[in-house]
């Protein structure tokens, strides 16, 4: 049977040309590159929009990093149905994530030296960051536990402990920014530069790293994400800026993005109250998987390059969908 | 904004000194002091008093070029020493200027496309310079159809519309300002539009204050490129500003640093 809709209208598609793209920046390092990575992992690059592949190039696939706490964390009880055998040993933990839930990257997050959960040492951060990495092949991403004075011991001590292997280390900020360059200099690795959903902290702060000599492709930028019904609008706008930046030209915005998924939609009783409590809302289950799910899949659309997840479930979910958008689009 | 650095000009005494004695110290500083300052073309000018023109620019593009990677804006109605210029060029170039006039055009344009280099046509003729818009854009006009017949790309012509000293000719300021506006709807794509800024400041008393003025000015009209004084700080900074104000830069803190260190890797 033939419609009206067979005939074939010749459409021409615009396409934009952008003067530049997003940079590259590789994480981890090879026996051969002075590591001990089975591989790297490049981000970034893009030249176009997200997933425009008939406008541009975009020739690396975002990446799923699984968030492993360096000590037993106060997450949703519900968490534990995956993560419940190794909920205190982050080793493991990490293990698990790579083995059993295709994670891309390990996201060490170090809580511990937090005085709320027991005060580490530099020492022991260090001795868990090589304990992760003998655990996996995967490069790693280490983040502090965001106290200033803290992170400015402990970080300097997790840089040396992983010199060679080329770690992404966070978070430096723009009042907060110094020690952790530095460090991360010193021992060649890269950094995340986080702002608070702020363009135009995000891009001084990009200024003040590289003005202390590191270089730009060893820069990530975490506009500091929000979750879905908690502004995230805000940080869609932001995040398109930011490309729209880096495809016209200005260097300080043209780094990968870095999207902290897991800690951000486990915040709200959206992930976490029961069934019980909100009826009307479904199974808590299914509604907190898709919760991270959809929050990951926002920034993925709005151009980020690096996901921080938690629930394995979201991760396939995500990575699924990452796949699916990674199909050119050609006309 | 392009900014196509002016300095090395034989109209200045220390660039025609250093040309007659074939002294190319001068030269390579004013290269790399441009360069620092931002430039991101450094036109290259004999300047009236040479004798030969064709081996003075040979000269002029090669002394550069040993000291700066900065793209040349070769600078003559000499079209034999621009073609030769042209040949020793390592990045694509600039050539200034071609008027809308036959046989100039014809000869100028398909070079402009062999060598894939950008063309500065001015918005004149022999009979002069005209005294409004409307006359400035039916010249600009012939320029795009003499770029579109030999098929030299619409973004690689820069249309100078040519600004007179506000000391003597005040009444050219707002009908460049308008020409600038209309030139991009003489085509799609759009030629691009440039003036030689000190031109306007000529004889004034603070020359600075002047160029940075009718700079702004321009760029808010949709000016895309200037031959300047790029080691003017105040004139560098009041653009990075205007682009800023025009939403083409993101702010952050240090945007002038930042503008200033763009060509920087």
């Amino acid at each position: 049977m033939s419609t009206k809709g067979d005939a074939a209208m010749p459409v021409d598609v615009l396409k934009q040309k952008y003067v530049s793209k997003v940079g590259t920046v590789t994480l981890g390092a090879t026996p051969a590159e002075g590591g001990t990575r089975t591989h790297t992992v490049t981000v970034g690059g893009d030249s176009t929009l997200p997933f425009l592949h008939f406008e541009g190039e975009v020739p690396n696939r975002p990446v799923v990093a699984i968030e492993v706490p360096d000590v037993a964390p106060p997450w949703d009880e519900s968490l534990k149905r995956f993560w419940g055998d190794v909920w205190d040993d982050p080793a493991a933990w990490a293990k698990k994530a790579v083995d059993e839930c295709g994670a891309d990257l390990v996201c060490l997050k170090l809580m511990s030296p937090d005085p709320d959960f027991g005060a580490s040492t530099p020492d022991k951060c260090a001795a868990v960051t090589k304990n992760v990495l003998e655990a996996v092949g995967v490069p790693l991403v280490v983040i502090g536990c965001g106290i200033a004075d803290v992170d400015n011991e402990v970080m300097p001590a997790v840089a040396e402990a992983g010199a060679g292997e080329n770690l992404l280390i966070g978070t430096a900020t723009q009042d907060n920014y110094k020690t952790l360059t530095a460090a991360c200099m010193v021992h060649k690795h890269n950094i995340i530069a986080l702002s608070p959903i702020d363009i135009n902290i995000c891009k001084q702060l990009n200024i003040l790293i590289n003005e202390m000599n590191m270089p730009l492709q060893r820069i990530v930028i975490d506009p500091t994400v929000g979750a879905l019904g908690y502004g995230i609008e805000y940080t869609y706008s932001i995040m398109e800026r930011i490309r729209m930046g880096a495809l016209q030209g200005d260097r300080m915005l043209a780094m990968p993005v870095f999207c902290n998924v897991g800690y951000e939609a486990w915040r709200f009783k959206e992930t976490t109250a029961p069934a019980e409590e909100f009826p009307g809302w479904g199974d808590a289950i299914e509604r907190s998987t898709l919760w991270e799910t959809m929050t990951g899949t926002l920034f993925l659309q709005a151009g980020g390059h690096i996901f921080v997840m938690r629930n394995p479930e979201s991760v396939a979910l995500l990575k699924r969908h990452t796949g699916q958008l990674m199909v050119p689009n050609e006309y | 904004m392009i900014l196509i650095g002016e300095r090395i000009n034989g109209m200045f005494k220390d660039i025609r000194r250093a040309i007659q004695q074939g002294n190319p110290e001068p030269i390579r500083e004013w290269a790399r002091r441009q360069e620092a300052a931002g430039a991101d073309f450094l036109d290259l000018n004999v300047g009236p008093a040479v004798e030969d023109r064709v081996p003075a620019m040979k000269w002029l593009v090669e002394i550069v070029q040993e000291v700066s990677d900065v793209p040349l804006c070769l600078d003559s109605t000499d079209y034999n020493a621009i073609e030769e210029g042209l040949k020793l060029c390592k990045r694509p170039a600039m050539i200034n200027s071609v008027p809308a006039e036959m046989p100039k055009m014809e000869r100028v344009i398909p070079m402009a496309k062999e060598h894939g280099a950008y063309c500065i046509g001015l918005a004149m003729n022999d009979k002069g310079i005209p005294k409004n818009s409307d006359d400035r854009l039916a010249l600009a006009m012939e320029l795009v159809a003499t770029a579109d017949a030999y098929g030299l790309p619409m973004d690689h012509l820069l249309i100078d519309p040519l600004i007179l000293p506000a000391y003597v000719a005040q009444d050219h300021g707002p009908e460049v300002l308008e020409t600038i506006r209309q030139v991009k709807l003489l085509a799609s794509p759009a030629p691009k539009t440039v003036v030689g800024l000190s031109n306007v400041s000529q004889k004034c008393v603070d020359r600075s204050l002047v160029n940075r003025t009718f700079l702004v000015m321009a760029m808010a009209c949709g000016l895309d490129a200037a031959i300047v004084d790029v080691n003017d700080d105040d004139l560098v900074d009041a653009v990075a500003t205007a682009r800023i104000l025009l939403n083409q830069d993101v702010y952050a803190e240090s945007y002038l640093k930042v503008y200033k260190n763009r060509g920087v890797r």
